[in-house]
Formats: structure tokens, C-alpha cells, sequence
């Protein structure tokens, strides 16, 4: 018998409210299928079930609000659906139930004439005695107000300022910039885009996240997690993405193997990913993955980021306004487009030598558009 | 089509990409992106419907041309009528 929890969608998260179930009980569903949405501080999400099974019917009601790892349904591993609940003995009759489930039914104090068993000939199991209890103790939770954008709103300000206070009060964090210039990167995007119709136009921004991506197989130092005192380096190159919320508010789903997409497959993954936070449908898998975020607030005309690292991630990329720029070269004054590139990381986990290599390498990526 | 209509279309699409915006308050000279806080994704998306819509393909060589509403129904124009 599986279970059906409220997953973790975010460090600091302790709640969530279940918004919507998707599919019915009794339905046969498998391991990444979508059956439900969530909401929590930082928005809606659509959870996905972690094992096959069948649905079981919902322990949760829509617009409840339950704490991280409440059950929110079971999943019942059998192939055919589970058999309709034998209706309640009368009264008087001996009721069939399991020695332990009549032992847990005394311990939570659980009336076995309620329930419906689901074993042989209607028999009362120890999992019709759990799932009875756990209804009844959610039943007996005050229904919550309905969350309005504003209080949604103001959750998220919350979350993020948990977030961020977490961040710089724990992880000793070390700065460094670097102006890479972006004529040939861009140059080369601009002819290649010129045989492309509008539709599967690239922005820059694809470029830099993947150059990102090939920085960091030089420099994989600044892909992990500090977690257990010590760094744990990640296989996979998992790029959380700030997306910033119309009205306010941040997010970062991550995109998932950057350094395997091409870059065709990497922007229409970026819009996607955009489309789907806009509207409130992402997925729980999306907020939990993340090994590094990036940031581009280019399109605002900040030249510089100085940015907060998300725990526990140790480096947080951020890329400023792409813009026009005196540059000087052999001798000669000239007029390049550049960025400004920065790293913010985490001196327990790198120091400022390995933080430049980065750099560098990134800066030499994005010079190799053709190879990106 | 005439010019009117042709900000009509503009207007909706505007309306689709920034929800809680007022397009039809932009002036002919305000940068587009600037005040409705449009991002170069959703910059994109904009001219996507319109060359969904009216059929015409900017080139990024001509998008500074069209970062305000007077210029990009200067530009389109051209091009329509």
C-alpha cells in the first residue's frame, strides 16, 4: 500500500493547501502522473504520484490546508481496482475485524462499526482502521479561509524573506564579476536566427545558460549541495531559472540536464517553464531539483547583480544588462556589446581561485557559440 | 485593415502578454517594455502574434525600430498597406 503525501516543494515550507484533485479514486495511475494541485506560499504546483497503483479515495478535501508529509490519499498496489466497502454490519453483530486492527481501533479510539473493511468478506484491516483515523483527525481541522492573490501575494514576500534571511545569515557568501564581451556569441545567434522563422527564434539568454551549464563540467565544484557539513557535488546539471511573477514575487523551477539539451531544446524549455509558472502549473518535481539558479535581470539595465544564494545550493550566477560598451583591444578603442557576469558562492564550499575559474570558463563557452 | 485596427490587434495581444496593463494608455513615444514591464521573453511572444496575425516576420536588425507604439505601427503599416 503506498501513500499519497504532501510532498516538499520548497526549503521552507511547512504547509500546503490541496487545491484540486485531478483524477478520481479508483483510477489507475502511474509513477509521474499528475493528480492534484497544491498552493502553497510560493504559488500552485501540480504534485505528481510517486508510485503506481490505484487511486484510493481522497483523505484530504479540497481546500484544506495539511502540513508537509500528511497522507493525502493511500495507493493500493493491486492491479484491480480495490473492491467496493462492504457496507457496516448491524448493530449487535460481531463485527470482522483483524486482532491488530481491533487492537489500533482501541489505541486511537476509532469505532470499528463505522468503518467498511476492505479484507476478506468485509473484514475491518489495520490500513481501513489508519485511514478511517487519519479522515477523522483532518475532518476535526478548522476549514481554512479561501487564499485570495493578496494573501497569496503576501505568503510568497514571506518565503522569500524566510528564504533570503536563511541564506545570508548561514552561508558565508564571496562575490566576483566579470565583464565578458559578446560580440562573437551574439553575432553568431543573430545570423543563425536570421535562418530561423520568429517562431523558434532564440534568445540570448539561452546562450548564457548554457554556457552556464559548460562551465560548471569545468569547474563542477559550484554544482552541489552543502549539506552534512561538506560539499556534495551533483551528477546532473540541474539550473534552477528566476522567473519573476507579474505583480511580484519570484520563482526558479529548474530546467533539468542543460548541459545534455541542444539549444533549440533549452529555449523551448525556458518558454515553456515561463509559460507554465505564469500560470500557475508547475510541477513539484521542478522546485526540488535545482543544483545551481541562475539569474538574468539583463532586461531591466542593472549592470551588476550581487545575489543571494538559494540553500542549500553554494553559487548563484546572475548576468546584468547586455549592452553597448567602450572595449579596448590590442591597442585599438572599440564598441562591443558585453555583459556583466557575476558569482556569488559559498566560501565554505570554494574560494575566490576556483569561483574565476568558472568565469573564465564561462566567458571561453560563450565564445564557442557554434559549440554550445 | 486600417491603422485602427491594427492597434486594436496590438492592444489585445498586449493585453494577453501583460493582463493587469492598460495598453491603450501607452502614448506613441513610451518604450513598450519599459512601462508595461515586458521582458525580452514576452517581447518575443508579442511579435510572434503579431506575425501570427498579420502575417509580418520583424527581424531582430529591425527591432529598435519598433520599441514604441508609434514605431511599431509606423513599421507594420509599411508593410500592410
Amino acid at each position: 500500500m503506498g501513500e499519497f503525501r504532501m510532498p516538499s516543494l520548497g526549503a521552507d515550507m511547512e504547509a500546503g493547501t490541496l487545491v484540486e484533485w485531478l483524477v478520481k479514486p479508483g483510477t489507475m495511475i502511474r509513477r509521474g502522473d499528475v493528480i492534484a494541485t497544491v498552493e502553497t506560499q510560493k504559488g500552485l504546483f501540480e504534485v505528481e504520484a510517486f508510485e503506481d497503483g490505484t487511486l484510493g479515495p481522497p483523505l484530504v478535501r479540497p481546500g484544506e490546508r495539511v502540513p508537509v508529509g500528511a497522507i493525502l490519499a493511500m495507493i493500493n498496489d493491486e492491479q484491480r481496482a480495490a473492491p467496493p466497502p462492504s457496507p457496516p454490519p448491524r448493530a449487535g453483530e460481531r463485527i470482522a475485524a483483524s486482532p491488530s486492527a481491533r487492537k489500533l481501533a482501541a489505541e486511537l479510539g476509532v469505532d470499528l462499526a463505522v468503518i467498511s473493511g476492505s479484507g476478506p468478506h468485509g473484514a475491518i484491516q489495520r490500513s481501513d482502521v489508519e485511514q478511517a483515523a487519519e479522515l477523522s483527525r483532518q475532518e476535526r481541522q478548522a476549514e481554512p479561509p479561501p487564499a485570495t492573490q493578496t494573501t497569496l501575494r503576501e505568503g510568497m514576500r514571506q518565503a522569500i524573506a524566510a528564504a533570503m534571511s536563511r541564506s545570508n545569515r548561514e552561508i558565508p557568501h564571496y562575490y566576483l564579476g566579470m565583464e565578458i564581451d559578446l560580440s562573437r556569441p551574439l553575432g553568431w545567434l543573430e545570423d543563425s536566427n536570421r535562418q530561423r522563422p520568429i517562431r523558434e527564434r532564440i534568445l540570448p539568454a539561452a546562450l548564457l545558460l548554457k554556457g552556464v551549464a559548460r562551465a560548471l563540467v569545468t569547474v563542477p565544484e559550484l554544482n552541489g549541495y552543502w549539506q552534512d557539513n561538506r560539499l556534495q557535488l551533483c551528477a546532473d546539471i540541474n539550473i534552477g531559472f528566476a522567473i519573476a511573477l507579474r505583480g511580484g514575487g519570484l520563482i526558479t523551477p529548474a530546467i533539468h540536464h542543460v548541459d545534455r539539451l541542444t539549444l533549440q531544446e533549452l529555449m523551448a524549455a525556458m518558454g515553456e517553464l515561463i509559460e507554465r509558472t505564469r500560470a500557475g502549473r508547475l510541477r513539484s518535481s521542478e522546485m526540488a531539483d535545482a543544483t545551481i539558479t541562475v539569474t538574468n535581470l539583463g532586461d531591466l539595465g542593472v549592470e551588476t547583480v550581487y545575489g543571494v544564494i538559494y540553500p542549500p545550493q553554494v553559487a548563484l550566477v546572475a548576468f546584468g544588462r547586455i549592452m553597448e560598451r567602450p572595449w579596448a583591444e590590442s591597442g585599438m578603442l572599440g564598441v562591443r556589446r558585453t555583459v556583466t557576469a557575476t558569482l556569488a558562492a559559498d566560501h565554505r564550499a570554494t574560494d575566490g581561485h576556483r569561483g574565476s575559474q568558472f568565469l573564465e570558463a564561462l566567458s571561453r563557452a560563450l565564445q564557442e557559440p557554434e559549440k554550445l | 485593415m486600417t491603422r485602427d485596427q491594427l492597434r486594436e490587434i496590438i492592444f489585445r495581444i498586449l493585453k494577453e502578454i501583460a493582463p493587469e496593463c492598460a495598453p491603450e494608455e501607452l502614448t506613441p513615444d513610451e518604450n513598450i517594455r519599459e512601462t508595461l514591464d515586458i521582458d525580452s521573453y514576452g517581447f518575443l511572444q508579442m511579435l510572434i502574434s503579431i506575425s501570427e496575425q498579420t502575417g509580418v516576420e520583424i527581424p531582430e536588425s529591425d527591432y529598435s525600430r519598433v520599441f514604441t507604439l508609434g514605431g511599431l505601427l509606423d513599421y507594420l503599416s509599411l508593410r500592410l498597406f
